[in-house]
């Protein structure tokens, strides 16, 4: 049992990826240029070492962004509202983070858990509607991922939060003071944040919460049966608003590692989308903290490649249709082995049954 | 303690009838023309009720109401299509490219057939393969964004190096109707109180108008008379209500889906359509901005109905226009607001519903309070306004909304 399911839980990505390559062959023939050709430059370019190290420091976010919707996921809850909640994270984390001083530390922890308050309590909003109202979480974090936004946009402001540095046409909040910035260390002539420790941190704590605490039994049961787990006396409900803010709180943490070892200010340029890539991360890795890792290399390596094919002549965006026709792939796959999965037991029970009928004649 | 119950049991109901029937209608309405009328007059900001703004409001309102009626087409046979956002992208590049080929008639052609086919395309994986929803659609919104890219970028003529923009094309003819609008420009010239506003008001609808508006703000009625008059229609509400009910009455649920889903796919990418032909004339990267999750914002909003959803699209319209014409006058519709809020202060509190009239006379004091205190809504703010309000009402109202009861559940024939 243990086996299939790992044989089906790496099998079915790589048909995923495989697939998605074979529709993106297609197009490109379409275009005239030839794909082998094509991946071997992306490749290349890809693991070219300096690269690598953008790479990795791109997944440190991605990674963070997976767990998160995994959390969510394994509740059953579509926390679409990463956004937001990573938005809330960085910005008020660096606000805090300039406005004190304390030593280097203590500073930096604080920053983190600014950002995870942030991050959980602006998911706890969808929380409480979902739990309270009735409200369905996709709907209430698309609204609140907006409404996050233009917040931020108008804290910047700059008679408010924000500041205009000289020579720049970003505004961005006030620079977080020595003590508050995480060191980068070498790696391949780059330099890899060392907030890549706190996500390997994050998921080996999501490894242990998951499978051996109470809490996470309880998380499982919750999001496998609301009303078997609700039954057996767990707070259904409170499980469902402690994951939404859980989920929120590790959100918070995406773009950290940036905030802290490289631009040491948040700006109106930090990207967004990362709603999307987590859960499309989540899904590619079965939830598994390994399996986001391998997934959120594959999307910065993906992100990272794709300026050279401007000079193929193709447009790099045939990567963005990449990621979502990998996602799609892996979603149909796991329907379709779940129902032959589901269609199997079903002929085992009933074969069961018959030969118990037999039996008793 | 039975007749209070009574009480409480009758009062709706009056709130029910006067919003029900026709002639009360078009009294709320005028009502509604009134108040904007006394706060234009009353704070100075002229653009209300000018003509420019009613014309831009319909020019905003038009891509949000495709989307939600789009939404609404595909909640109401159960599947919840968070994709509008993906399928009025298609609609844009789609219309633009092949507008600027064949001409803007081509154009709207094209894109109501890639959108029938984008519709299409979820309903497959929905409902023949299954997939959750939400994810289906949001692959549809990354794949219809990085495909429009990828496309610009193989057929665009380069312009300046910018692969961003389509070449213009052609607009589609506006008319103005003869007798009526000059008529009306007359009168709005003549600064009576309330007449001249509500003159004004007509005139921006009746001057440089597209036949295409028309075309499809006649989808409304449409929708409404298909939904609620139809055969199809009733299948269709039964199977966003109840599919195993309706599939064992006979009813094929699942064509029922393919059907809807795509005609919703059609309709946000005419929506689309309408943002790259009419309100403009060039296809434009991220032109779309959000509007298809405005429009599923709409669907909440207006209560899973052809009109609510129209209304909702106006009332978010005419702050998206209202932005971008006079800041200033955003603040009037503070007043706007905190005037209503003090009528249904009064009206609850005569039917004696102590707790809805202390709620909305708290709101008319905050809007008073705001308008005192506060110069300038924050632009930031008023872009988001239709996400707020959706939360609002989602919020305290969420008792009240009549969503259709399985509308995002997965469902397969046969099966719990």
């Amino acid at each position: 049992m243990k086996k299939d399911r790992i044989f089906w839980g790496t099998v079915a990505p790589l048909a995923a990826i495989t697939s998605s390559l074979l529709l993106v062959s297609l197009i490109l023939i379409l275009r005239g240029a030839n794909p082998i050709e094509i991946f071997q430059v992306m490749i290349s370019y890809g693991f070219d070492p300096r690269n690598l190290v953008s790479e990795l420091n791109q997944t440190v976010a991605y990674y963070l962004a997976g767990v998160a919707a995994a959390i969510g996921f394994k509740m059953l809850l579509f926390n679409i509202g990463i956004d937001g909640q990573y938005r809330m994270g960085a910005f008020f984390g660096a606000v805090v983070g300039a406005a004190v001083s304390l030593p280097p530390v203590l500073h930096v922890l604080l920053i983190i858990i600014t950002a995870m308050l942030a991050g959980g309590l602006w998911a706890a909003i969808a929380g409480y509607l979902k739990v309270r109202r009735g409200v369905s979480e996709v709907i209430s974090n698309i609204m609140l991922n907006f409404i996050a936004a233009a917040i931020i946009a108008f804290l910047l402001g700059e008679e408010l939060l924000g500041i205009l540095p000289e020579g720049s046409q970003n505004v961005q909040t006030k620079p977080i003071p020595l003590s508050g910035q995480m060191p980068t260390f070498k790696m391949f002539n780059g330099e890899v944040y060392s907030f890549l420790f706190v996500a390997i941190f994050v998921g080996i704590a999501y490894w242990i919460m998951l499978n051996k605490t109470v809490f996470g039994f309880n998380l499982r049961a919750t999001g496998l049966s609301f009303r078997a787990a609700r039954s057996s006396g767990v707070n259904a409900p409170g499980m469902i608003f402690v994951t939404t803010v859980l989920s929120g709180a590790i959100a918070g943490l995406v773009g950290l590692g940036t905030l802290l070892s490289d631009t040491h200010s948040y700006s109106m340029a930090f990207p967004s989308g990362f709603a999307f890539t987590g859960l499309s991360l989540a899904l590619l890795g079965r939830n598994h903290p390994i399996g986001i890792f391998f997934a959120a290399f594959l999307w910065s390596f993906l992100e990272r490649a794709a300026p050279v094919l401007e000079y193929e002549g193709v447009p790099p965006e045939i990567v963005i249709v990449m990621q979502g026709t990998i996602v799609l792939s892996i979603v149909i796959a796991y329907e379709v082995v779940a129902r032959i999965n589901l269609r199997q037991q079903q002929r085992a029970v009933g074969k069961a049954n018959v030969d118990l009928v037999k039996e008793s004649k | 303690m039975a007749t209070e119950v009574k009480k409480e049991v009758k009062a709706p109901s009056k709130i029910k009838s006067l919003i029900k029937s026709p002639a009360r209608i078009t009294l709320l309405i005028a009502g509604i023309f009134f108040i904007l009328a006394l706060v234009e007059n009353l704070t100075g900001a002229t653009d209300i009720t000018s003509p420019g703004t009613s014309g831009a409001t319909l020019r905003f309102a038009i891509p949000l109401l495709m989307a939600g009626l789009g939404g609404l087409w595909a909640e109401r046979a159960g599947v919840i299509n968070i994709g509008l956002e993906g399928m009025m992208i298609v609609g844009t590049w789609t219309a633009a490219w092949f507008g600027y080929l064949h001409g803007p008639l081509v154009g709207f052609a094209a894109a109501a057939i890639f959108g029938l086919a984008s519709g299409f395309f979820h309903a497959i994986l929905t409902v023949k393969i299954g997939i959750d929803q939400a994810v289906s659609g949001l692959a549809i919104n990354l794949i219809a964004a990085g495909g429009a890219r990828y496309l610009s970028g193989v057929y665009f003529p380069p312009v300046g190096g910018d692969r961003t923009v389509s070449p213009p094309v052609d607009s589609f003819p506006t008319f103005t109707i003869p007798v009526i609008a000059p008529i009306l420009e007359s009168i709005d010239a003549q600064n009576i109180f309330f007449i001249s506003n509500l003159a004004g008001i007509l005139h921006g609808l009746t001057k440089d108008v597209s036949l295409v508006t028309i075309a499809l703000l006649l989808l409304v009625p449409l929708t409404s008379w298909i939904l609620w008059r139809s055969k199809f229609g009733l299948r269709m509400r039964f199977s966003g209500e109840n599919p195993m009910a309706a599939e064992s009455l006979g009813i094929n649920v699942y064509r029922i889906r393919y059907v809807a889903i795509s005609i919703s796919g059609m309709l946000a990418s005419l929506g689309g359509a309408y943002l790259a032909l009419v309100a403009s004339s060039v296809y434009r990267e991220g032109q779309t901005a959000g509007r298809g999750f405005i429009g599923l914002a709409t669907v909440i909003f207006g209560n899973w109905k052809p009109s609510g959803v129209f209304a909702g699209s106006i009332l978010f319209g005419f702050t998206d226009a209202l932005r971008v014409r006079q800041t200033e006058s955003v603040m009037s519709l503070i007043m706007v607001a905190g005037i209503v809020a003090l009528l249904l202060s009064i009206f609850y509190s005569i039917n004696r519903r102590w707790k809805p009239g202390l709620i909305s006379g708290a709101l008319a004091l905050v809007a008073w309070w705001i308008h005192q205190r506060v110069d300038v809504i924050p632009q930031e703010f008023v872009t988001v306004f239709p996400n707020f309000a959706t939360l609002i009402v989602l919020t305290f109202l969420a008792q009240r909304l009549t969503p259709p009861a399985m509308a995002g559940m997965p469902y397969r024939r046969g099966s719990e």
